[in-house]
């Protein structure tokens, strides 16, 4: 059963902490084509929106809305964090977690964990504890860990910051992949040469609202913004 | 009726006064603990049955405290940790707070309760092992949840992010969440076992110290020590705390067999 | 592995204590217990009514609370006048004399005090309190708090007024004798407790024979009428037992050190 998300829908959607208001209010329509980054300076609430789309950041104004029942639109999404977050258990343990939670039996759940280990280059580490690896596995983990469960949609919240150019290769290579078994992306990033890389929608966020978005070629050829030309040219850092 | 012995001496000198019982010259010395470990030593060698009777029960009523405390307090920990409810701080504040309550004060609580002339009499448990176990329970459920939340709380900081985005059921976070943190739970569980082991002022008042029926090592030594028989009350107390020893290094030991292999 | 702890668990709690047939509790005071003669007498109570005797050492006043609150069958306590309360408010039905056994006065070997050539009790108390040597008392509200308390009323002293050389601590009596012997003090104690004290120290038998130090031991079953489920049918086996011939016997002839403890009174 394919369960249709998109389009995803924003209209005025604010969020906000004790009466501070980090996004919003704010308008954003996705039809979910490909792999869809969304870019801005730091503090710009990308990850907020990530969030808030998500259903993790409380919704203070407006309306998120999905194309299915919310619910389960949540079922099938997943969330992959900026500093990776794995149980404390050993790799393959970290994997079937997901599946075991679904009520997937375990001979099958440990198949899957090891598909899932050789695809991300884990296989090796199946039954080292997961708090061992090094920051790029762990992330690599994280993410096999959100696709093993055949999420409709995952979210990534700047996966590659605190890595090195290789694991990040590694990691976009993974996520292309991804999105070519037909997964679809939310990506959030502040380099923009992985935007370049990979994004075939651009969501352009900078002061906590949505400026620009389209697809990206486009967005790189010629914005149509003044803070996004001045964004992608380097003049506007926080 | 006829004289009992050892008259009053009055009119006879002093220097010819027959001495009345023995006597013993010295206080509690050292040599009193090399006493305490021979006898300790003898009495376990040969297997003394009144001993192994006493150390059996000790055991019984302490495991079994120990179970039932963790079968509440872990849950308890872990549902403290995960879900917000307005009284939580306070709970957590009272669950600390009780850590200090003295025990013999539960004894009496729960002697009163457990009394024939009291609400639970019927049941009969006063005078009987059940009723330490009851005491020792509401002793360290407080402890082990204490000690256990704080371990959970800070798992549940870092397992928090990805199990909400997960949509994990209440249920099942306080399950993975005591999963992985069975061994700090341990060391929560252990404290309670040390706790109980060592416990004499709640199980004295419940339990009554009857011989060969509620009569444990902790409560012999209190016996023993009140007689004046510091020798034999010495040797109990090193055999319970070679007990204590052995219960905590044989944890240990099941615990560590757990590190290299698939659970 | 998990399962073995769990049925380690489940076999030591289901292990059980051998019983004899029937079963019935009875308070004592710490006097009693101390003295050893409750070890001659159960075995050949189990022998010959096959009951066990389950005995809970307490001092008076909780031995009397037990009763009140029918957590026991019998008592068996040495405090006259609390055992008449007692009965007068209708927690027993009857008191029966079984034995008795002598107080004596116990105190440093230098006898600071010069108790030892009292003519008797009182004037030994009355030395004390002149010298105002150490002295150690009960505490406790126990058969031999009351008797100390009374002692100390017919020598014409009020133990209120005592200054801090009268020291009162709360305990049974080995541990209140363990005071006494780290502190040089006199104390009041029985002779059965004194003889099987193990840490005797610097502490001698100085004084006794006077017929005030006499101590009664009475039985007391508790009332049925007050607590229905008292087992007044075993505690009447029990009086009738301690109060034969046989029981006689065993009491009169129980020593320690060569020297008699009891004298058996019943009638």
């Amino acid at each position: 059963m394919v369960t249709e998300l998109f389009p995803l829908v924003l209209e005025g959607a604010e969020t906000s902490r004790r009466g501070k208001r980090l996004v919003g209010p704010t308008d954003l329509t996705l039809n979910g084509q490909g792999l869809c980054v969304v870019m801005g300076p730091n503090g710009a609430g990308k990850t907020t929106l990530l969030r808030l789309m998500h259903g993790t950041a409380r919704l203070t104004g407006g309306s998120v809305r999905w194309a299915c029942d919310t619910d389960l639109a949540r079922h099938h999404q997943a969330f992959v964090f900026q500093r990776p977050v794995v149980l404390r258990r050993t790799v393959e343990d970290n994997l079937t977690y997901p599946l075991r939670l679904r009520g997937v039996a375990r001979a099958q759940a440990r198949d899957a964990a090891r598909r899932w280990a050789k695809r991300v280059g884990l296989e090796p580490h199946m039954t080292r504890r997961a708090m061992v690896l090094s920051g790029g596995e762990q992330q690599k983990l994280a993410i096999a860990r959100a696709l093993i469960t055949e999420p409709a949609l995952v979210f990534l919240d700047e996966p590659t910051a605190s890595l090195d150019g290789r694991a990040t290769r590694e990691i976009e290579a993974i996520l292309l992949q991804a999105k070519a078994d037909g997964t679809r992306l939310i990506l959030s990033t502040h380099d923009m040469g992985q935007a370049r890389r990979i994004a075939d929608q651009v969501v352009f966020i900078l002061g906590g609202k949505v400026h620009e978005t389209g697809p990206a070629d486009a967005f790189f050829d010629g914005p149509e913004t003044p803070e996004a030309l001045a964004f992608l040219n380097g003049d506007i850092v926080e | 009726m006829p004289a009992p012995p050892c008259n009053n001496r009055a009119g006879i000198p002093r220097e010819n006064r027959p001495t009345c019982g023995k006597t013993r010259t010295g206080g509690l010395t050292i040599v009193d603990l090399w006493e305490g470990l021979r006898h300790a030593f003898w009495l376990v060698v040969t297997f003394n049955p009144e001993l192994t009777e006493i150390a059996l029960l000790s055991l019984r009523v302490t495991l079994t405290a120990l179970v039932i405390a963790c079968v509440i307090a872990l849950p308890l920990a872990a549902l403290l940790a995960v879900r917000r409810f307005r009284w939580r701080r306070a709970t957590i504040a009272m669950l600390n707070a009780l850590m200090g309550l003295p025990p013999v004060v539960v004894g009496l609580i729960v002697y009163i309760f457990l009394s024939r002339s009291g609400p639970f009499g019927a049941l009969g448990l006063l005078f009987t092992p059940s009723a330490m176990i009851v005491a020792q329970v509401i002793i360290i459920v407080p402890l082990i949840a204490s000690i256990a939340h704080q371990s959970l709380r800070e798992l549940w900081a870092e397992y928090h992010d990805l199990l909400i985005s997960m949509n994990v059921t209440q249920v099942q976070k306080m399950r993975t969440l005591i999963w992985d943190a069975r061994r700090a739970l341990l060391t929560a569980a252990l404290a309670g076992f040390g706790r109980g082991i060592g416990e004499v002022g709640a199980i004295m008042i419940v339990g009554g110290n009857i011989d060969h029926a509620t009569r444990v090592l902790t409560t012999a030594i209190a016996l023993e020590t009140g007689k004046g028989e510091f020798a034999l009350a010495l040797a109990l107390g090193f055999i319970l705390i070679a007990l204590a020893l052995g219960v905590n290094l044989t944890i240990h030991w099941i615990g560590q067999t757990e590190r290299d292999s698939r659970w | 592995m998990k399962q073995w702890l769990i049925v380690g668990i489940l076999a030591l709690f289901s292990a059980n204590l051998a019983h004899a047939a029937d079963q019935m509790r009875m308070a004592v005071t710490t006097s009693f217990h101390n003295s050893g003669l409750a070890e001659v007498l159960l075995p050949e109570v189990v022998r010959d009514l096959d009951l066990e005797v389950q005995l809970l050492v307490v001092g008076t006043g909780q031995a009397l609370r037990l009763g009140r609150a029918g957590d026991v069958d019998a008592i068996l306590v040495h405090s006259r006048d609390a055992e008449e309360a007692f009965l007068a408010e209708g927690y027993g039905t009857h008191r029966r004399e079984i034995m008795y056994n002598d107080f004596v006065l116990v105190g440093p070997s230098n006898d600071p005090a010069g108790i030892a050539d009292a003519e008797t009790a009182t004037n030994a108390l009355q030395d004390i309190a002149a010298a105002g040597a150490g002295f150690v008392s009960r505490g406790d509200d126990s058969g031999t708090h009351k008797k100390e308390l009374a002692l100390w009323q017919e020598a014409g002293l009020d133990a209120d007024t005592f200054g801090p050389w009268y020291r009162a601590v709360g305990a049974g009596m080995g541990a209140a004798l363990n005071t006494a012997s780290g502190l040089d003090a006199y104390i009041l104690s029985d002779r059965a407790s004194w003889l099987n004290f193990g840490n005797k120290s610097g502490l001698e038998l100085l004084f006794a024979g006077d017929p005030v130090l006499f101590n009664q031991y009475a039985y007391l079953p508790v009332n049925p009428a007050r607590h229905i489920h008292v087992k007044s049918d075993l505690a009447a086996r029990l009086e009738d037992w301690l109060t034969s011939v046989r029981a006689q016997a065993l009491i009169d002839e129980y020593r320690i050190d060569d020297e008699t403890l009891f004298v058996f009174n019943a009638k």
